[in-house]
């Protein structure tokens, strides 16, 4: 792998004309592919993939984008925390601009409110130096992929002593909602594209028990339009083979068992949390992480407990964000999609995320509506 | 170190001393040099008037600053409707404390970009503000031009016409960005702010007709064609592998989930000329330093009317959004 472009490589034509080639060949029955990060999203979207693709493939999309799947309540949190002055509540990209039940962070921080966007969670330590008067609140979201940083951040506020910064934990993970998607039986998925990132972290292993329990293949891929497409001949030829396993399409870094170092650091600090309200879906057992109680000093839910409040609160009416999340809808089905409802402004969460289903759509998929 | 002062806009000694040691020692020119209440201009042909202001943070990147911004912003801005610019005005408004040496390397740079395309400033103006009250500098420049190609127009393009980009684009926006957010990359991403003029003026000379000509500066590529998609009535088809985009461009808008072509540019220009003309364009850009990797990227087609098609190198197609929502903003 010493000559690999990877700017070009995996993007590459000819590569990506074979496959199409190859897969319009080998394709034998109809299979619908939940690809389960937003990220896969995009890019079958934004590379047009459906248009090489045989009517034979569809693509059911999932519910891995963190913004997404964030419930208002839990927004409203970050809103809550805002609201005193002494506090500053930072978090990272699209998360300030998802509105909650009634405001966004976006809106906050044009009001005056302390709110700081983040390119890199270790900013935080910057944050909270240059601001000792004041309470540094982390809004920490992302899936597997990201609770490496939010584990490493609080190993160095830890080891720095710093005491003015707190976490508000949010850190969820891929297989709980799949299987819940799967379990409701709405949705119709033969077979899974598994996000690289989260198992260069978590290992390919995590997604075992999804083909032992619905006997469908997985393959972990990674992002670029060549990923894509092998994994979708490898899901076709699992299929042909009749066989049924978790397969390693990013072998570039991706292994079975992942990075158990950020394993074990991510274990020392955080433990599942008994439920966890996923926008769209409900809740959910042990599907998020929480900090543990011996660092409860450091937990913004605790420590500001009194302050949030914790009512679930429905969606937009017209909102069909739950359903898109749980696979049983497109965002095309949806009334208020592009009109409405659209990335300026946005209704539903799955338009807000720049990895949301909704959002892919309306960037890259009007040429089907034209 | 000398700092700037509020006395400096007072009007009084300290101004009239800031203008005679700084500003006319760069810019001086014998309108200028009258110091009546306004310019009095000769011109015996049709006008081109145009105004800019220039907030640009951080002041100082890498392939420029705000001050040779704002001269070539102005200038590109006349030379795309055919113009020569020949005056500009310039107004300075000033935080209080600001370095009297980088007032004048912002001076400096403005008076070796305006000799490059012979214009001068003959009025101007200098207000300080309190500290707190504006961020280290913001200029304002307006210019008139002389028209010398007329009829240059985004209601102009009919189907078929051929669209040129004069080089790789994204490289005032990525260096901005880059360096605004503190991310150090490998490879030298500067901004491409440069007067146009020079390019414009070799077309118009080798007798291209040129149907529309934009610089693509906040919102990039992909805000022109949709304009010109949308004006002209038209769809626009573009090979998105022809685009040239530095490899360390494309790389900073991999990590931020970017587009080069919603990024912004400040020294390239879009063109659109009758087919028949497309390869002569092509080649009178490439013989000059300003258009050497400029590329023929796409044509104005009669299907998807007002819209901007992106065809990849594989056969699958998709829309080039207007960019919308937050763009960074004070990026000039």
């Amino acid at each position: 792998m010493s000559d690999v472009d990877y700017l070009r490589d995996f993007r590459d034509a000819k590569k990506i004309k074979a496959l199409a080639e190859l897969i319009k060949r080998e394709v034998k029955r109809p299979i619908n592919v939940m690809e389960v990060c937003g990220g896969h999203t995009h890019t079958i979207m934004k590379y047009g993939l459906k248009q090489l693709l045989p009517t034979e493939i569809d693509f059911v999309h999932g519910p891995g984008c963190p913004v997404c799947i964030m419930p208002k309540e839990r927004i409203d949190h970050a809103i809550a925390l805002v609201q005193n002055e002494n506090n500053i509540v930072a978090t990272l990209g699209d998360m300030i601009r998802v509105p909650g039940s009634k405001s966004s962070l976006q809106k906050e921080r044009a009001k005056g409110k302390n709110v700081k966007m983040l390119y890199a969670p270790f900013d935080i330590l910057k944050i909270a130096k240059e601001n000792l008067d004041k309470k540094v609140i982390y809004f920490a979201i992302g899936f597997e992929t990201t609770t490496p940083m939010t584990a490493a951040l609080i190993k160095k506020v830890l080891e720095e002593n710093i005491k003015n910064v707190y976490f508000h934990i949010n850190h969820v993970l891929v297989p709980p909602p799949v299987k819940a998607i799967m379990d409701s039986g709405e949705a119709k998925i033969d077979a899974f594209i598994g996000p690289s990132h989260v198992s260069v972290i978590a290992g390919a292993k995590i997604y075992k028990e999804l083909v032992d329990l619905y006997n469908t293949p997985v393959v972990v891929a990674g992002f670029e339009p060549v990923d894509i497409m092998e994994s979708i001949l490898w899901i076709i030829r699992q299929f042909k083979e009749n066989r049924r396993e978790v397969e390693i399409q990013y072998k570039r870094a991706v292994t079975w068992e992942g990075n158990t170092k950020a394993q074990e650091m991510i274990n020392k600090y955080m433990e599942p949390r008994e439920t966890f309200r996923w926008r769209g879906i409900g809740d959910i057992p042990f599907s998020a992480l929480k900090l543990k109680d011996e660092y409860s000093y450091l937990d913004a839910e605790k420590v500001f407990a009194d302050i949030l409040p914790n009512e679930p609160i429905d969606d937009h009416k017209l909102c069909i964000c739950g359903d898109i999340l749980k696979g049983v809808a497109k965002p095309y089905d949806c009334k208020v999609f592009g009109t409405a409802c659209t990335p300026q402004n946005p209704l539903g969460s799955c338009m807000v995320s720049s990895e949301g289903a909704c959002a892919a759509y309306y960037k890259y998929g009007k040429l089907e509506l034209v | 170190m000398k700092q700037i002062l509020l006395s400096h806009g007072g009007g009084g000694e300290e101004t009239q001393k800031l203008i005679k040691e700084l500003f006319f020692k760069y810019f001086s020119n014998p309108i200028l040099e009258k110091m009546e209440d306004a310019a009095v201009l000769d011109t015996n042909s049709k006008l081109a008037f145009t105004t800019d202001s220039f907030t640009v943070s951080p002041i100082f990147f890498k392939g420029g600053n705000i001050g040779k911004l704002a001269v070539a912003g102005t200038v590109n801005d006349l030379s795309m409707m055919g113009a020569k610019s020949k005056y500009l005005s310039c107004s300075f408004i000033i935080e209080e404390g600001l370095l009297f040496e980088e007032l004048e390397e912002i001076v400096k740079s403005m008076a070796e970009e305006m000799e490059k395309t012979g214009v001068q400033i003959v009025t101007g103006d200098t207000k300080v503000v309190p500290k707190g009250s504006a961020d280290k500098i913001f200029i304002n420049t307006t210019g008139i031009g002389e028209i010398v190609y007329e009829g240059i127009s985004a209601h102009n393009i009919e189907e078929g016409d051929i669209i040129l980009v004069s080089g790789t684009i994204g490289d005032h926006g990525a260096c901005i960005m880059a360096q605004r957010e503190g991310i150090e990359l490998e490879g030298d991403i500067a901004s491409d702010c440069a007067s146009l003029w020079p390019l414009v003026e070799d077309l118009i000379n080798e007798g291209i007709t040129i149907k529309a000509m934009r610089d693509p500066t906040r919102g990039g590529l992909s805000a022109v064609l949709n304009e010109w998609a949308e004006q002209s009535n038209v769809g626009i088809e573009i090979e998105e592998e022809k685009i040239p985009v530095k490899d360390e461009i494309q790389g900073l808008c991999e990590l931020l989930g970017l587009e080069p072509y919603t990024l912004a540019n400040e020294g390239k220009l879009i063109l659109a000329v009758p087919e028949e003309e497309a390869e002569k364009a092509l080649e009178v850009m490439k013989q000059n330093e300003l258009g050497k990797d400029a590329e023929i990227i796409g044509r104005a087609i009669s299907d998807y009317k007002g819209k901007v098609i992106l065809k990849s190198s594989y056969g699958s197609k998709r829309v080039m959004e207007p960019p919308a929502g937050e763009l960074l903003p004070r990026i000039c």
